[in-house]
């Protein structure tokens, strides 16, 4: 298609027509600096830059507690204060744990599980808004931003599902063959975890109020998400349609299949494995699309 | 509908792309042909947290700003380039010089595809890229970390990261501070390292931003060298500097901009002499 039309541009730049600039870029081949690449060259880009996504997460993980005297310790640390923190609320104070077996368990799931997707939210919104500087000094896909901070919480996410193991060992559950699903739930929710990220990092870019907005919108979604209650014996009274909507509410469907495998040992019903995939593939296409769209504007801020 | 037709005017413009560098080629003798071409551009960028006189950032105030409609108001718009047009050719040296806040690294960025015209367009042959890392650094690594990550950052693959290593540590002539976290440098060190990264990289367009060449006399002539051997490689050059005698010596061509437009164009002594009247 492009080989008339540049013979015909040719034959009229040999006859000293006026051409615009527009029309001599055409000619000559170049392309617009700055211009949306089509999905699938985006995607091809950003497996190119696999490399600086991993470094760049790992490096942020790194300086994040080199000032500190304990360091990389407190990768440990934070998950196990911030599950103390919960127990002593909900389980002493609160005295939570009368009606639900092994509260500890279950209290620590949940705020585990919770904890990766909510800070995957608030960090991906910051990702392209405090990159500013870095976005209009490189190249690279922008995605690979968001993509990196959501690596960088999956990182931190071994060390706390490490304790996490640890802690309901401790607490006298068995160790069950159906662990060897976690791996799958983890994928599940690593993937909702990435489409949220980037379209929370386009909303982020372009709404600075976001950043002062979020921690009340996870707060709430916190509370709403049976961390520390089961919901199925709070909604007994709600609604159907209510009672369908917390149940279909993403966090509470990963912190649910979490515990079926790690507490109740039983093998996750029809329901969670549709919910659980749903959300993935729904965030991830949604985020990935939404976020795409804006690709060349994140340097204008 | 409107927004289909855009993304389907940019995405056609790739084709094309792919099949004219065989059939240009041989048409154009090596230093006729463009390069780079700013056509009509317009830069419009939002700074925040800049507030004027008249609008004090206190909560009342900002409530009253709400109730008003007013929109945010730490929010300004930057004009920063207000329509600048040229074509630069293969071969070319061009120095961009103006005041403060002329906007040249504005113009820069946008020539790299950095920043999104607000009107107007940039077109390129190949990618342009800017002289820096500076912004994928972190301070509280370990030189050693930071120039993988600056190497990977300027889109690097691995087995290139591990042949350009050991150069860059000795361009840098940090020694065994390479060890220590870029914190503990001295600023002196920081900007060698920061250099020495950035400039590991081979670029068609290549952009460099003023301040590059920082250091004590001896990094300054080395780095002075290396430029003089990145603009020899590359094949177009843009050069931001204050500094009028390395412009003169190094540009075959100067734009001189001011408040966002172009004021003169052309030969180095010319737009030189008159840059250094007004």
């Amino acid at each position: 298609m492009s080989q008339p039309e540049s013979a015909l541009a040719e034959a009229q730049g040999g006859g000293r027509a006026p051409e615009s600039l527009a029309a001599l870029a055409e000619r000559h081949g170049l392309r617009r600096a700055i211009a949306r690449p089509s999905m699938p060259a985006y995607l091809r880009q950003l497996w190119d830059r696999r490399h600086f996504i991993l470094t760049y997460a790992t490096s942020r993980n790194v300086s994040k507690y080199s000032e500190s005297m304990l360091g990389q310790l407190w990768q440990v640390l934070t998950p196990l204060l911030n599950a103390a923190v919960y127990w002593l609320m909900f389980g002493v104070i609160l005295g939570q744990s009368k009606k639900i077996d092994n509260y500890p368990a279950f209290l620590i799931t949940g705020v585990m599980v919770f904890t990766f997707t909510q800070r995957t939210v608030i960090s991906g919104a910051k990702s392209i808004s405090s990159n500013l500087s870095l976005i209009r000094a490189l190249h690279f896909p922008r995605a690979a931003l968001p993509l990196a901070y959501t690596i960088q919480e999956l990182q931190q996410l071994g060390y706390s599902m490490a304790v996490l193991v640890l802690l309901v060992l401790v607490t006298g559950e068995p160790v069950s063959w159906l662990w060897l699903l976690i791996p799958v739930v983890l994928l599940m929710q690593l993937v909702f975890n990435i489409g949220t990220g980037m379209f929370m990092a386009r909303l982020g870019a372009f709404m600075r109020d976001m950043n002062q907005l979020l921690p009340f919108i996870t707060r709430t979604w916190l509370y709403a998400s049976g961390v520390f209650y089961a919901i199925d014996d709070r909604t007994k009274d709600l609604p159907d349609f209510l009672r369908w909507a917390l149940e279909f509410n993403p966090a509470a469907a990963y912190i649910e299949f979490m515990r079926d495998l790690l507490i109740y040992q039983r093998f996750p019903e029809r329901w969670a494995w549709v919910t659980c995939l749903f959300w993935a593939v729904f965030a991830l296409i949604v985020g990935f699309w939404y976020f795409w769209r804006a690709e060349e504007r994140y340097g204008r801020g | 509908m409107a927004e289909l037709t855009k993304e389907l005017s940019q995405v056609a413009p790739q084709t094309p792309e792919t099949q004219t560098p065989e059939t240009q080629t041989p048409q154009n003798p090596k230093t006729g042909s463009p390069t780079v071409i700013v056509d009509d551009l317009h830069i419009v960028y939002k700074v925040y947290g800049a507030a004027g006189e008249s609008e004090k950032g206190n909560a009342a105030n900002a409530l009253m700003r709400i109730l008003r409609r007013q929109g945010r108001p730490q929010m300004k718009e930057v004009h920063a380039v207000k329509g600048v047009s040229f074509v630069a050719h293969h071969g070319d040296a061009i120095g961009i010089i103006g005041r403060n806040g002329s906007g040249k690294s504005t113009l820069l960025r946008a020539i790299a595809g950095l920043l999104p015209p607000h009107k107007g367009a940039v077109y390129t042959n190949g990618q342009p890229s800017l002289l820096g890392v500076n912004a994928a650094l972190m301070k509280e690594l370990t030189g050693e970390r930071n120039i993988i990550l600056g190497c990977y950052a300027m889109g690097m693959s691995p087995s290139e990261v591990r042949e350009k290593y050991d150069e860059i540590v000795d361009f840098s002539g940090i020694g065994d501070f390479v060890q220590f976290p870029m914190s503990t440098y001295s600023s002196g060190m920081g900007a060698r390292l920061r250099f020495a990264i950035s400039s590991a990289k081979t670029h068609d367009v290549l952009l460099i931003d003023e301040a590059l060449a920082t250091g004590d006399r001896e990094f300054k002539k080395k780095s002075q060298q290396r430029i003089k051997q990145m603009r020899d490689s590359a094949g177009t050059v843009f050069l931001v500097a204050h500094n009028l005698d390395v412009i003169e010596e190094t540009c075959n061509r100067v734009i001189w901009l001011h408040k966002g437009k172009i004021r003169m164009e052309g030969d180095p002594q010319e737009v030189l002499e008159a840059y250094n009247k007004a």
